[in-house]
């Protein structure tokens, strides 16, 4: 993975500095709330309902071992013993105090960690596929593309000040697991008609109030140019975004109000005037890069199947909870933060801990982190599945419903988020009480239910299959159903089925539409693949048949 | 008393007047003066009469196209940030710098706060009207980072894009 020279250490050293001058100037009152607040938000800090909340950077997921065990002695020595992993790739704890936040940063920046730019109207951290370098589909590793992009975007002067907050996802298979699509920017690695390599670029992707899918911008981009057009892109939104309204500010909504003819023709415009003037990333960058991402040193093994003989459990964990290594004889295994009576994305202190022995025992040093709030250890040699199963079992950290209906997305909720309107982490506990039989969820098949508990969308909820979110509705906690969305390449919103519904009927309307699903399936279509098919009435007509449970 | 202000990394105080500040400012053409934007739109003709030092006052709507050709005749090009979350400034003023060639004094005025000065002076602002009290130290505010990691017009900084990105 990418290591810090003396430039990145002594930059992420200064952003330290800064930010400890600036916590002292507002605690010395000579900086007003409001201007803290923009300063702050940039570093990655909220003030919550409990306590301020700090959002650690995880670059496009990836994390070695000595970092994780430092966001464990952080949770141990500044939290509550505790920390969450967000659908951005990222980790935020919940309980710090202000005054200690730039301790916690001095900590980080040893082990090459920070919060730049976590939070705030600026470029946000670059998200990539959680299989990238392991993924036997792909065309080429997007890491070394991410890293040129953040680097790039930390401290960018001209795009610090953004109408509203800028994220970017970077893929190079075929299959997206980046959710690009709704993204600002979203890059694909592609090639190009004679073989040449370059990038496929969307932009005007985003959630929140008003879901907008991302639309291609350019199908082509020599691979040097990619700074230059990405600059090009945020250039315009710089100056034609609005600022007006917070709702409205996302580019999404540019893009949309200009259409994507007329956003790709001033965009392309740009381009043209600074392509060959702006940052050229050139063939001895892209090797410097790529040095940092080389595959680690695979034994010579051959495929095996450790399933074989194993106990019921561990064959369904080594299903479900493990995917194909390009490399013979491996297998990359998802550690579940998805266990029922855990809030979605948590993780212990210990649990880090044990996770970092295990990635150092078993993977090469390195974890990774989900969009969909899970681990990866990225590298495991199938003979040495059954003791990695035994040890994360252990720990609970071996659930397994990787890809099933359990393995919910789902931000923090009301418990936490000051922005939130309604409950998450209840919601994700009764929907696992009431789906707790393995053999009807593994029936089921793959299903996406994604839960967000106020309007802004953190836990993708537009994209489910099944997706929930929190409304208040004269000071209770509702919440509205969709189905139908999807996040991969096959991306698109999902529909409203009717009115929402109180806390304690979601589990029942979940189970309604599953009886749909189960009486209407064809061969082994999907959840998803069935709504498409026959349409959203079916569904709504039978979770408002019949009154639900009171 | 003259407004003090940040010029070229040092404490000054600012020969150039608004119109309306001074009314004196409006007919001497040895004071220099800032005309906004719309009101140089309309009076071009007038004030390039007037002769003497003249600048205009942009604010993020205002499109730079519309000034390109009058570049040569202004001495300063002042961009205005209205609040905390206007950042049009930054693409302005490298834009005049980068592409227009401006190289007369490129000042940040309005929604101007410390920590914004290390950007701003890396896009090619070069004077800053803020409080009285915030003076010395956005000073020491240029020194926050001594590395960036990318091109810059501001000539104090290591460009370092050529080691990675």
């Amino acid at each position: 993975m990418y290591r810090y020279d003396a430039v990145d250490k002594t930059m992420v050293r200064e952003r330290v500095a800064q930010f400890r001058d600036q916590t002292q100037r507002f605690l010395a009152g000579s900086l007003s709330e409001d201007e803290f607040r923009h300063l702050r938000l940039r570093n990655g800090l909220y003030i919550q309902r409990h306590a301020p909340m700090l959002r650690i950077a995880i670059p496009y997921g990836l994390l070695a071992t000595r970092q994780l065990r430092a966001l464990a002695s952080i949770a141990r020595d500044y939290d509550h013993g505790y920390a969450h992993f967000t659908t951005r790739q990222n980790l935020q704890f919940n309980w710090p105090k202000l005054e200690q936040v730039p301790d916690i940063l001095a900590e980080l920046a040893e082990v090459e960690m920070h919060s730049i730019q976590t939070s705030g109207n600026c470029v946000r951290n670059t998200t990539s596929d959680h299989l990238a370098g392991v993924t036997p589909d792909e065309l080429e590793d997007p890491r070394p593309w991410c890293e040129i992009i953040r680097q790039w975007s930390t401290f960018h002067p001209e795009f610090t000040y953004l109408p509203r907050k800028f994220k970017i996802a970077v893929t190079g298979a075929p299959q997206d697991r980046a959710a690009t699509q709704i993204h600002d920017i979203g890059v694909h690695i592609v090639r190009g008609a004679d073989g040449e390599p370059g990038f496929e670029i969307l932009a005007g992707g985003g959630l929140g109030r008003t879901p907008i899918l991302g639309q291609v911008v350019r199908s082509f981009l020599p691979r040097e140019h990619l700074l230059s057009y990405i600059e090009a892109i945020l250039r315009v939104y710089n100056l034609e975004g609005r600022r007006d309204n917070i709702h409205k500010a996302r580019i999404k909504i540019l893009v949309r109000s200009l259409g994507i003819e007329e956003f790709r023709r001033r965009v392309e415009a740009e381009f043209a005037l600074i392509k060959d003037k702006g940052p050229k990333v050139d063939e001895g960058q892209i090797a410097r890069m790529r040095e940092f991402f080389t595959p680690p040193l695979y034994l010579n093994l051959e495929d095996s199947d450790p399933a074989a003989g194993r106990e019921t459990e561990f064959r369904a964990w080594y299903k479900y909870n493990t995917v194909a290594h390009k490399v013979p004889g491996y297998r990359a295994v998802f550690v579940s933060l998805k266990h029922p009576a855990i809030a979605t994305g948590d993780v212990t202190h210990a649990q880090m801990d044990l996770i970092a022995d295990l990635a150092d025992r078993y993977s090469f040093g390195e974890v990774r982190v989900t969009h969909t709030q899970n681990l990866l250890l990225a590298d495991i040699e199938q003979r040495k599945a059954y003791e990695v199963w035994q040890v994360l079992r252990a720990a609970g950290l071996a659930t397994p419903n990787i890809g099933t209906l359990t393995d919910m997305i789902s931000c923090p909720g009301l418990d936490f988020c000051s922005l939130a309107n309604a409950g998450s982490i209840e919601v994700t506990k009764l929907i696992n009480q009431r789906f707790d039989d393995y053999d009807f969820l593994y029936d089921l098949g793959e299903l996406e239910i994604k839960m967000s508990g106020c309007m802004n969308a953190c836990g993708h909820h537009h994209v489910g299959h099944i997706g929930i979110l929190g409304v208040d509705k004269s000071g209770e906690e509702w919440y509205q159903i969709t189905i139908g969305g999807a996040a991969g390449n096959d991306a698109a919103l999902g529909s409203v089925i009717g009115p929402s519904v109180p806390k304690h009927q979601v589990a029942d309307t979940i189970a309604r539409l599953l009886d749909v699903y189960l009486e209407e399936r064809e061969g082994e279509e999907r959840f998803l693949d069935t709504v498409r098919r026959v349409g959203v009435k079916p569904f709504k007509e039978r979770v408002y048949a019949a009154p639900l449970a009171a | 008393m003259p407004r003090r202000l940040l010029r070229n990394h040092a404490l000054e105080s600012d020969e150039w007047r608004y119109v309306g500040e001074a009314a004196s400012a409006v007919l001497d053409a040895k004071i220099p003066v800032i005309v906004e934007f719309l009101e140089w739109q309309n009076e071009r003709g007038a004030w390039l009469s007037r002769g003497g030092r003249l600048g205009v006052v942009l604010s993020g709507e205002s499109k730079l196209e519309l000034i390109a050709n009058d570049l040569p005749q202004l001495s300063l090009i002042a961009c205005r940030f209205s609040g905390p979350s206007d950042g049009r400034g930054y693409t302005q003023g490298r834009v005049l710098r980068e592409r227009y060639g401006f190289a007369g004094e490129l000042r940040a005025v309005g929604y101007v706060r410390t920590d914004q000065l290390f950007f701003l002076a890396r896009m090619g602002f070069d004077s800053f009207e803020m409080a009285d009290a915030d003076l010395e130290p956005g000073l020491a505010s240029f020194a926050t980072f001594s590395h960036a990691y990318q091109r810059s017009n501001d000539k104090g900084l290591p460009q370092t894009l050529s080691r990675g990105a």
